[in-house]
């Protein structure tokens, strides 16, 4: 009886939990679905209309921005690209890293984990003016190794795996060498499927990291080629306050359902492997 | 450390190499840069640069509106931290606790971790916009809700903006922390103690106290550098700069008022301040190591 109680009580307050989360999201995508003049003169709307297919179409193959050259598709495709390609760079280079750092044995081992370890003191944010400026040196404005090296060097993947690292058994090694194994051998056959599972969750996590990056593409980026659709979130603000007598509101709803999509999926798509390796991490 | 290990005399810097390379150009060089901004002036023109000692730094500490951008930022860390934090926890303790559609409560309160804050800040305008706001019209109604001019309204705009996906994130981290505990000691705390709630409160949560810790840092971190999105596409600083917060006044003063100098002190005491999360953040891990 008591059982049935708390069990009640436990659903109650997770559909509590997931209409908070979704509630939001419905409205946004309902609205989507609307023309301007219902939603401006009615405000948001709690069920589907008419115009899905014509909204949608619309924000993906419109062209925007100054020179109208950039689509909801082409930044869609540019985010996704940075989203993959930080994460990527972010796991290879933090597994060598990290590898490195717990498998050799090496005078500066220590002092080169604090030279890492120390970067976690400076995000992006807080040194943003001169990483512009080196970027901008270099001449990486408006291109996707700008968008995505500076943003790949990571302490927190590197601590990561190195917590990881130190977990698995001495033996491995111990037998691998008895195989013959030399250290790249014992990295890549090794090392690296045993990683599977935390390569999976910090994939997840960097991918995440690396789409939703905001002020690096808002400086970045003065050609639209480039821009990515986190970013024209500010184009988004600046029109719904800034002039423009009948705002777009059922495209911009429409645009930010698109934006919500790729991380998303990830995320629920790989959810198992997510959870299994922060657990992993845990141990 | 290993007791097996490789000995080489390089190969582990070719391991090192892309990491070590990457760090020293974008984050080394930025932050010997920051340095030198913090402590020379510019003329105007930018023609001449000057040792400036501590001037930019007491500059910037005198400046009325930096010292509200400071309680103001530790204000919304800490409201965002506690809302989060036990919502997420409430939920994950109710989700681990369910025997049927778990995997369907996991997914449906998973994904908004996904969704960037520029893009909760967006759609949030709209829920608070004058014009079309579902919650703006019903706060409005309660008690004269207008963010524009008030800056408790303003708060409590940012403060749901800040916490929400932030909920779902603190989820999948305490429920990942609950999985860990071993069903063997929840078993045995059935029979020793009755109360549902006692047995959480004695058993379950000194067992996620690192989850917590951990999930603390990780949240500070976010109410410190990730809500600049979230400033940026809500309120801007409204009413009147009551509501930025250090990441984004520092923003606001680099760029716009292009005092390269002022900004470059700021990045420093936000460093230190980062600096005093980390040390509290290192010495658990390693306490941790102790007790493991």
């Amino acid at each position: 009886m008591i059982n049935r109680l708390t069990q009640m009580f436990a659903h109650f307050i997770l559909l509590l939990g997931v209409l908070l989360m979704v509630i939001p999201i419905w409205l946004a995508f309902t609205s989507s679905t609307h023309d301007n003049v219902t939603l401006i003169t009615e405000g948001m709307q709690w069920y589907p209309g008419p115009l899905f297919i014509e909204n949608y179409d619309e924000v993906l193959n419109e062209k925007g921005g100054f020179s109208e050259e950039i689509t909801a598709t082409g930044m869609l495709i540019n985010s996704f690209i940075m989203g993959l390609g930080i994460a990527t760079l972010k796991v290879i280079i933090s597994m060598m890293a990290a590898y490195s750092l717990v498998y050799f044995r090496f005078r500066l081992a220590t002092p080169i984990f604090w030279f890492i370890f120390i970067t976690l003191l400076v995000p992006l944010e807080v040194r943003i003016f001169p990483s512009y400026k080196i970027v901008s040196d270099i001449g990486l404005t408006n291109s996707y190794t700008g968008l995505v090296l500076p943003l790949v060097a990571s302490a927190t993947a590197v601590f990561f795996f190195r917590q990881f690292y130190k977990s698995v058994p001495d033996e491995l090694l111990e037998s691998a060498k008895l195989d013959g194994a030399n250290s790249w051998r014992f990295f890549i056959d090794f090392l690296v499927p045993l990683s599977k599972t935390m390569i999976a969750a910090m994939f997840i996590f960097m991918f995440v990291f690396g789409y939703s990056q905001y002020l690096w593409p808002l400086l970045m980026t003065t050609d639209e080629k480039y821009w990515t659709v986190v970013m024209g979130m500010k184009l988004i603000y600046v029109e719904l306050y800034e002039g423009v007598s009948l705002p777009r509101v059922g495209q911009r709803f429409a645009y930010i359902i698109l934006s919500i999509i790729p991380p998303v999926l990830i995320v629920v798509l790989l959810q198992r492997w997510f959870i299994k390796g922060l657990i992993q991490t845990e141990k | 450390m290993k007791k097996v290990q490789f000995k080489s005399k390089y190969t582990q810097y070719i391991f090192l190499a892309p990491t070590l390379i990457i760090i020293s150009i974008f984050l080394y060089l930025p932050i010997v840069q920051t340095f030198r901004d913090a402590f020379t002036t510019q003329d105007a023109f930018g023609f001449g640069r000057f040792f400036a000692g501590w001037d930019n730094f007491k500059f910037v500490l005198s400046d009325p509106s930096y010292l509200v951008a400071l309680k103001f930022t530790f204000i919304y860390i800490f409201v965002i931290t506690v809302i989060s934090c036990s919502l997420g926890l409430l939920l994950a303790v109710q989700a681990n606790k369910v025997i049927h559609g778990k995997s369907a409560y996991k997914t449906l309160l998973i994904w908004p971790y996904a969704i960037a804050p520029a893009v909760v800040g967006v759609t949030a305008q709209y829920f608070f916009s004058e014009r079309f706001g579902i919650l703006y019209a019903l706060f409005n109604s309660l008690w004269g809700f207008d963010w524009t001019a008030n800056i408790f309204d303003a708060y409590i705009y940012l403060f749901i903006a800040g916490s929400w996906k932030q909920i779902s994130a603190n989820f999948i981290f305490f429920l990942a922390g609950l999985q860990t505990i071993q069903k063997s000691v929840i078993e045995a705390s059935l029979i020793d103690c009755r109360s549902s709630l006692r047995r959480f409160w004695t058993i379950t949560f000194p067992l996620l106290m690192p989850t917590t810790f951990f999930l603390v840092i990780i949240n500070i971190t976010y109410g410190f550098f990730d809500t600049f999105g979230i400033i940026d596409t809500t309120t801007i600083g409204a009413p009147s700069g009551e509501t930025k917060t250090l990441v984004y006044k520092a923003y606001i003063d680099g760029f716009r008022g292009l005092d390269l100098g002022a900004a470059g002190a700021q990045s420093i005491i936000m460093m230190l301040l980062v600096l005093i999360i980390t040390i509290i953040q290192f010495r658990y891990i390693e306490g941790r190591i102790h007790y493991n």
